[in-house]
């Protein structure tokens, strides 16, 4: 048994799995055999460096051990496309490959684009970016989703063989495309950081540390991209969201909700960083989804309590929020706020023009918003049946138990 | 999204594998271990199992010092649980296609048995911000 990788070189592999990758594929132009390669050639450090001590040349390293495990599996199966390219030659083909590959630049924006190609569905879009990316084993995949290690391979494996069919280039394509593209990247690194979020405390540790991984490749993207105000407004929303880890769940891994969270364990770095990027980007025009729900979270960050919530700032970025998706999960939340500011009653009145919309019929949100503002206005119990028809409907155990128990509090008075 | 897929079938019924002709076994268990593979190969696979057949089942309650007290067989249970899958799907329809799929299990002669096959979601995360 080898010692554990410590944290700092377990994150350079990270940051460097995509770099290495990126040389690769510009230069076998086979997607699938490279990152199966790149795979091998991060366990092998994983194994040697706490040994053997972190190379001088960490990159060029894992560019080289990579490209001998290709010209393995070249001869291996006798791949006669990648044979005439490799080895007429006298220099070793692992040679070759890793001098003609490495240029040194970051490709992380255009596997990006591959990974979360709309041709993917998102859980297949999330495990290949997680590998191919974020550079985690499959194992480590498996465990964060549950799944048994057998099926998350298969799930990779059928993911970049859909990349590998659907001909996407690996070239930036047009501006339009990129857009379109960096839409579905921002979308699959935001789905990765509700994974883990959502994860409850304690019983599913692997899963938290999703969020944290995504965190850290939207810092990437925003580093590629520093101008892009929608890639600058989900670092701020993550880091303002994660800023609430720590007091959304109690003791027994139950959840708290909002107004009774200790803000006293709020991240309050974690709220300045985020706070600070989305106050810079904002101003600067090209307002999406993103920085609005960062400037929500935002809001919430700094107020010391629910009632010293600007909760006019809340409704009127909610307004705008509400203009640009047609999310019932938006429209929900508008209620809330519009709550706060109007009284309980408008709060309601919103809802009951929401219960027409068939996306919401039969989902547990809308009951649990009903029951939270019947409650708001006195109606206790018209809110413990709407609590308990909440707590029959949700798909989540740790929800299903919060409801329950609250409607029990406010029916036994 | 994670959904167990039971296949319950009545205790008296169709389903009694063991009087089956050797090839309808044959063709039965194939299907099942074809259908484990493909749900494998597509990545959707949490796990499977068979049971055990009723005659071996036991109901426990605890005594009153918290020992078990078993129950043997029930002969009167109309229906019993022959085995589960549980699966992760990217959508509802995806499961009910599969439910479907697993129903039609060949049995005598090879016709389909189209079993009942009761599909439960599997409880999941909470959303990420209650009120």
């Amino acid at each position: 048994m080898t010692a554990p990788l410590d944290r700092p070189t377990q994150h350079l592999l990270r940051d460097l799995a995509p770099q290495v990758l990126g040389a690769l594929v510009r230069r076998i132009h086979d997607f699938a055999a490279a990152e199966d390669a790149v795979q091998e050639a991060l366990v092998a450090a994983a194994t040697q460096w706490p040994s053997d001590g972190v190379p001088e040349n960490p990159r060029a390293w894992l560019i080289r051990v990579a490209s001998r495990r290709i010209t393995d599996h070249v001869r291996a199966e006798s791949a006669r496309r990648h044979r005439e390219a490799i080895v007429v030659s006298l220099v070793p083909p692992e040679e070759q490959m890793a001098l003609a590959a490495d240029h040194g630049e970051d490709d992380t924006l255009e596997l990006l684009f591959m990974c979360c190609h709309p041709s993917l569905s998102p859980a297949s879009a999330i495990a290949l970016t997680l590998r191919a990316i974020g550079g985690l084993t499959t194992f480590e995949i498996a465990t964060a989703f549950l799944v048994p290690e057998a099926t998350m391979a298969q799930r990779i494996s059928r993911a970049k063989r859909t990349v590998q069919a659907s001909g996407i280039p690996f070239e930036p394509t047009d501006a339009a495309e990129r857009t379109a593209r960096l839409g579905a990247v921002t979308h699959v690194l935001y789905l990765i950081f509700s994974e883990g979020y959502t994860a409850s405390a304690g019983e599913e540790l692997h899963r938290s540390d999703l969020s944290d991984e995504a965190l850290r490749l939207t810092r990437v993207l925003h580093r590629l991209l520093p101008d892009d105000a929608e890639v600058a407004g989900l670092v701020a929303l993550m880091l303002l969201t994660n800023a609430r880890r720590a007091a959304r769940t109690g003791p027994d891994g139950e959840l708290v909700p909002l107004d009774q969270q200790d803000r006293t364990l709020w991240d309050r770095a974690a709220i300045a960083e985020g706070v600070a990027l989305v106050s810079a980007t904002l101003p600067r025009g090209a307002v999406g989804p993103y920085q609005l729900q960062a400037a929500i979270a935002a809001v919430h960050d700094e107020a010391a309590s629910t009632e010293e919530t600007d909760w006019e700032q809340i409704l009127a970025l909610y307004g705008v929020l509400a203009t640009m998706s047609d999310n019932p999960a938006v429209s929900l939340s508008r209620a809330v706020a519009t709550a706060m500011v109007h009284g309980p009653a408008a709060g309601l009145m919103q809802l009951d023009a929401l219960a027409g919309d068939p996306r919401l019929a039969g989902h547990h949100r809308l009951d649990a918003v009903r029951a939270h503002l019947l409650e708001r206005a006195g109606d206790r119990e018209g809110a413990v049946q709407h609590y308990r028809r909440a707590a029959n409907l949700t798909t989540s155990i740790a929800e299903r138990n919060y409801l329950l128990t609250h409607a029990a509090r406010l029916a036994g008075g | 999204m994670k959904y167990m897929m039971m296949m319950n079938v009545p205790a008296g019924g169709t389903y009694k594998i063991f009087s089956w002709p050797k090839e309808d076994i044959h063709r039965h268990i194939a299907f099942m271990k074809t259908f484990a593979t493909k749900l494998r190969a597509s990545g959707e696979l949490v796990s499977a199992e068979g049971l055990s057949g009723p005659d071996q089942a036991k109901l426990v309650r605890a005594g009153k010092d918290g020992k078990p007290i078993t129950d043997g067989v029930f002969p009167e249970a109309k229906e019993f649980l022959a085995g589960y899958w549980i699966v992760d799907v990217e959508t509802t329809e995806r499961v009910l296609e599969l439910a479907a799929e697993a129903s039609a299990a060949p049995g005598p002669g090879g016709a389909p048995l189209n079993m009942a096959i009761e599909v439960r979601q599997v409880m999941s995360a909470p959303p990420k911000e209650l009120l």
